[in-house]
């Protein structure tokens, strides 16, 4: 293999493996824009995984495998909006919690499913695609438009995510709630429902997110199929500076350092669970990279992880 | 409409009271999710309870269950009583199992008065090693101590799966990826059937209760948790203290891997922390991180994980259903504090005079 | 004048837990008036108020506006019936533009990008003779530019009635008049405003009627022609009181603390305090004036040993403490109370008692590992006799405790440790005319034992009364120090806004 070849494999790879980060990130991004501080990423991408491989299984339709998880994560979050929102619990526990639930629900409903495989009309859906024109492009044609359909949601829900956040009314009503949510809440916006609704979105692209692993990146049931992952979102948010954008650089970096273990392995004489802890110290190195340097822009929203109650005193 | 108001009048009794209710409620929440899936709740509740307290060998197969949810609990309480939130035990569990292992596997030939104690010393070292590097960035940086241990413990856990099918695999295991059985000297001895880590269990316990309550590390330990700039106004040198009660936290979840290894399995595996220092996490924070209450609650759990295992032969109904009911509970308790610090009142009064006059 | 009637409150009841906080309230606003509400802290104007703008639910009584009966249950309510609050601690948020905030919550086009919303807020600001870059940051804004954001926010929302709740605590002379000019220009085209103070010389400037509460209840309201301060004070206070606090003479002349060249830089590499040079005498008050923010708190954690100092030198009975860490030198006899905001952030733990708060600063002292509660547990007891501190127990946690009485603690505790330097920073910040005068005996006292203090304060007035020399301080430089006898507020108020003493007061003051 040349070099164009390794590069255009690595690149591809790396896309296809940082979807499902992507969709997580994105999630986490418009949960703690809102102000909420969700720790339950993995548990919701659990949920959306073995619900949408469960879906996938019996109706062999993928797009309500992919609907239900995102369903599951959605009520996942739901749970997470209500005890934090609703009846005022630490977020940071409740979101702990949340994850012990994610886990145990999904090795429960699983654990029939183990092993078991999707059937061809579910796989073939998830085939790539090449997109006309951007996919002659050489390497980075291949690597970004000859993608399955689901990589392509997720180029755009991001760009929408970030049209979303920082040009509309909406966007700066939530970004409000998220900075000061007692301004917020005299300017009239309801700082619950934003909430609410922000939470559950979030859930919903978790449990994408989840899905894409049970269905495309693994199409078995596997259980603890995320592996982690939901954390290493919870890490890119700080990294990516709450900005969807950089979210994708993040993601496709992310899922770069995951596969490169696969392809580097006949080459160097590392065993593969060594390759393996790459993402996992990759991110601590970048969460000590973003406590060493502080800026005035780019902070994390101002009252996250700060319950909200008009009439505290 | 109702309106919320903040209760002023709670005793300690009603708020006990409360917590029980949610645990009711958790229970009966699972109940209606097992009911659906065409079993019997109650059925499956009390063959929970046969699972441990059925014959005498299941008692103790839950006091084995008890203890490192015990030690783990003591470690992590120690991290959150300072907003530390330490969720790496399990990663510290395992490295205190590995560092146990290494005296286990190359120097059995040891006595075992010299080789059980260089054991407990070495998963010391080794837990709190694996606990002080996050705290050493948090006191120093301030990174998030939340997400770099649990890096940690995957980090952990990939090193023993290396160990394991690489450098430390039995070449007696032919093909499997297994680690040798330690040797005789190198297991806790027993005392009424279970491994001698139960009187360590308790002894910790009292310890780690009078280190809180009275001694002055645990007073600045409480300081700091409320308020950290107030723990430097007083001169508290927070950073010190973060380091060395980090390194306390993690060492003793590192003793409990040692338990593990050489009370419990005889031998290393990956495995070895099984999901403890997560549950952990929960029996912490629902004992209120009171060491006395930690070994009550860690009780509760060990009696439903190992019922969830029993119903599993039973049943054939996944043990998982444990870790269900577990997040549950944790669920219904943290939404009862809602409950125990508020009250609802109907908001008649006003409401009534604008009806009254709409009409 | 115009007497259609804006507002009318009646009977009007709130209660929090076992605390009645409004009790019966009655109020009438007219249209193109402006309408003082006096009371002390803890006499319920916040809480009245707050039910006015929809953040509070009454648990009894009504309210009419223009004379029609509404009931206000959330912000929005209010807002739509013209209502609008200015906040005493704003309300923005900091990583926004002015215009950004001026819009959020209203409705409008989907995209925000568009100049055309820039040029209607330049507008509306215009018509009052505000003026305000609408794509500013708010964390680049002054005080007084974000007070013109939240005027202009709730002008822009459509508000006729406007409250203001203590909008000149954090301003400057000069800005507050400037404030009352805009007030008196909005007065003129028809709104009515509310203001919530509890500075009687403002009353008497800017209001046209003046409503006094009293421990949650209406005491009476009253006409400006017909009243005068001395009148207002005992309204408010229920009895006649003497306003004047006792200056005692400084007797010994000995240099305490002597700061020299004293440069500290923040997070973000700004000068917090920028070469300040200054000495103070045992048996002396110095006061430090200045707008919230020019670098207060970072003098006080300086000499506490809780800033890292980038150059000068602090110098405590003639030894350098810079370097020292904070244990050292509480143990040389320097005691700091800060009272910020929250009242709890520094100083005392907020989830203990009283027992466990005495130990903060004794513990240390301790032999051994153990702690030993005895000692502190008669302290207690002894504060809670002396200063009269009402709470339900030496254990019960210091949260629960009312503002003053938490004050009360943390300044008993400090004083008990016999200090020979003595940092205080708002000690009366929130509380009654009752307890502050309680706090200024304190602090004479102290002063008459020889102890040198350093009072950071708010009130001018309190701090040319009570000080032997005040130290003003604008943007971490100092702007003068003065006899607080040859001094007065305006004069203050310039140093304070940047202007050096010697062209202030001229040369050889």
């Amino acid at each position: 293999m040349n070099f164009i070849s390794i590069l255009t494999f690595v690149l591809t790879g790396a896309v296809t493996a940082g979807t499902p980060l992507l969709f997580a990130t994105l999630g986490e991004i418009i949960t703690e824009k809102v102000g909420q501080l969700n720790l339950g990423v993995e548990g919701m991408m659990l949920m959306g995984a073995v619900i949408g491989f469960s879906a996938a299984l019996s109706t062999g339709n993928p797009a309500v495998g992919v609907l239900a998880g995102m369903i599951a994560g959605g009520c996942g979050a739901l749970i997470f909006a209500f005890l934090t929102i609703t009846l005022r619990a630490n977020q940071i526990v409740s979101g702990l919690s949340l994850t012990i639930f994610g886990t145990g629900f999904s090795s429960f409903v699983g654990q029939k499913m183990a092993g078991q495989s999707l059937p061809e009309s579910v796989r073939n859906s998830f085939i790539p695609v090449k997109i006309p024109l951007l996919g002659d492009v050489p390497v980075l044609g291949d690597a970004l438009f000859n993608q399955n359909i689901l990589v392509y949601s997720g180029y755009v829900i991001a760009i929408l995510l970030a049209i979303y956040l920082l040009k509309t009314r909406i966007g700066l009503n939530l970004r409000t709630v998220g900075e000061n949510p007692g301004s917020a809440d005299t300017a009239g916006i309801n700082v619950s429902l934003y909430k609410y609704v922000h939470i559950l979105l979030g859930g919903a692209l978790c449990g994408i997110g989840g899905a894409y692993m049970s269905l495309v990146t693994v199409p078995s049931w596997q259980d603890g199929v995320t592996g982690g992952r939901g954390w290493i979102a919870v890490a890119l948010v700080i990294f990516v500076t709450w900005n969807p954008y950089k979210a994708m650089l993040g993601a496709y970096f992310f899922g770069a350092l995951s596969i490169l273990g696969l392809y580097l392995q006949s080459y160097l004489p590392i065993p593969q669970s060594i390759f393996d802890m790459l993402p996992y110290l990759a991110t601590i190195i970048v969460l000590i990279v973003i406590s060493l340097k502080k800026s005035k822009e780019n902070r994390p929203p101002k009252a996250l992880g700060e319950p909200y109650f008009r009439e505290e005193r | 409409m109702f309106r919320v108001v903040k209760r002023t009048d709670l005793t300690k009794k009603q708020s006990v009271s409360f917590r029980l209710i949610a645990i009711l409620g958790a229970l009966l929440t699972t109940g209606i999710f097992i009911w659906f899936l065409g079993f019997n709740p109650l059925q499956i509740y009390i063959s929970m309870l046969d699972g441990s307290f059925g014959s005498m060998y299941r008692f103790k197969e839950a006091i084995i269950q008890t203890i490192p949810l015990v030690v783990t609990s003591l470690g992590i309480s120690v991290a959150f009583r300072m907003k530390f939130w330490n969720i790496g035990a399990e990663g510290q569990i395992i490295m205190g199992a590995f560092a146990a292992s290494y005296f286990a596997l190359y120097w059995s030939n040891l006595p075992i008065g010299v080789l059980l104690p260089l054991m407990f010393a070495a998963s010391v070292v080794a837990g709190g090693i694996w606990a002080l590097i996050p705290a050493f960035f948090k006191a120093q940086f301030g990174t998030n101590e939340t997400l770099f241990t649990l890096m940690m413990n995957y980090i952990a856990q990939k090193l023993i799966i290396y160990i394991q099918y690489g450098l430390w695999k039995d070449p007696k295991a032919l093909g499997a990826g297994k680690i040798a059985m330690f040797t005789d000297n190198a297991a806790l001895p027993e005392v009424f059937g279970i491994h001698i880590g139960w009187i360590i269990t308790i002894l910790l316990v009292v310890l780690m209760y009078i280190f809180i309550n009275r001694t002055k590390r645990g007073y600045e330990i409480q300081v700091i948790g409320e308020s950290e700039n107030t723990a430097r106004y007083a001169g508290m040198n927070v950073k010190k203290i973060i380091l060395t009660s980090m390194l306390l936290s993690g060492a003793l979840c590192g003793i409990v891997g040692m338990f593990q290894v050489s009370g419990v399995n005889h031998t290393l595996s990956y495995q070895v922390a099984n999901g403890v220092g997560f549950t952990a996490i929960i029996t912490t924070w629902l004992a209120g991180l009171s060491a006395p209450v930690i070994v009550i609650v860690c009780f509760l759990f060990a009696v439903l994980q190992q019922g969830g295992t029993f119903i599993q032969t039973a049943f054939s109904i996944h043990a998982s259903v444990a870790q269900l009911v577990q997040g549950m509970i944790l669920f219904f308790v943290l939404g009862s504090e809602f409950f125990i610090q508020y009250k609802l009142v109907l908001n008649n009064k006003a409401d009534s005079i604008i009806k009254k006059e709409a009409v | 004048m115009n007497n259609e009637v804006y507002i009318k409150i009646e009977n009007l009841t709130k209660t929090f837990g076992p605390v009645i906080a409004n009790n019966n309230i009655c109020l009438e606003v007219n249209k193109g008036e402006i309408h003082a509400i006096l009371g002390e802290n803890g006499s319920g104007k916040s809480t009245l108020m707050n039910m006015l703008s929809g953040i509070y639910t009454p648990d009894s009584g009504v309210i009419y506006i223009k004379g029609k009966h509404v009931s206000l249950k959330t912000p929005k309510d209010s807002m739509s019936m013209g209502i609008g609050m200015i906040h005493q601690h704003f309300k923005l948020v900091e990583v926004l533009t002015a215009k950004e905030n001026i819009i959020a919550g209203q409705k409008g086009s989907f995209f925000v990008g568009s100049k055309k919303l820039s040029e209607k807020i330049r507008k509306i600001s215009e018509k009052f003779g505000l003026t305000i870059d609408p794509d500013k940051k708010i964390y680049n804004m002054s005080v007084g530019e974000k007070q013109t954001v939240e005027i202009v926010k709730v002008i822009y929302r459509g508000a006729e009635i406007l409250i203001l709740d203590e909008p000149t605590a954090v301003l400057t002379p000069q800005e507050t008049e400037s404030l009352f000019n805009i007030l008196r220009k909005m007065k003129q085209a028809g709104s009515s405003i509310i203001i919530i103070t509890h500075k009687l010389n403002e009353v008497m400037e800017i209001s046209d009627r003046i409503t006094v509460l009293r421990k949650g209840e209406t005491i009476a309201t009253v006409n400006k022609e017909d009243t005068n301060a001395t009148e207002l004070t005992n309204l408010m206070v229920g009895r006649a009181v003497d306003l004047s606090i006792n200056r005692i003479e400084k007797k010994n002349n000995e240099i305490i603390l002597n700061v020299e060249n004293l440069t500290v830089v923040d997070d973000e590499k700004v000068k917090a305090l920028d070469n300040i040079s200054f000495k103070l005498a045992t048996g002396e008050i110095l006061g430090v004036a200045g707008v919230a923010g020019s670098g207060q708190k970072e003098l006080c954690e300086a000499i506490a040993g809780l800033y890292p100092i980038t150059s000068g030198k602090i110098e405590y009975k003639e030894e350098n403490i810079v370097g020292k860490n904070p244990r050292d030198i509480i143990k040389m006899g320097i005691s700091m109370s800060f009272i910020p905001e929250d009242r709890l952030g520094m100083g005392l733990v907020a989830s203990m008692g009283m027992v466990d708060n005495m130990l903060l600063k004794e513990y240390q002292n301790q032999k051994g590992i153990f702690i030993e509660k005895k000692a502190a547990k008669d302290l207690s007891n002894k504060l809670i006799k002396k200063l009269e501190i009402s709470t339900p127990g030496v254990y019960h946690p210091v949260r629960q405790l009312s503002g003053g009485n938490i004050q009360k603690v943390l300044l008993g505790r400090e004083i008990e440790s016999n200090p020979h330097l003595l940092i205080t920073a708002y000690p009366v910040r929130g509380l009654d005319i009752n307890s502050s005068y309680t706090i200024y005996d304190l602090l004479n006292e102290q002063k008459e034992k020889g102890v040198g203090i350093l009072y950071i304060g708010e009130d001018l007035d309190v701090l040319i009364e009570l000080c032997d020399r005040i130290l003003v301080i604008c943007n971490g430089k100092i702007t003068g120090i003065a006899q607080a006898t040859k001094v007065n507020k305006e004069q203050l108020g310039l140093m304070m806004a940047g202007e050096d003493m010697t062209t202030v007061m001229g040369v050889g003051a």
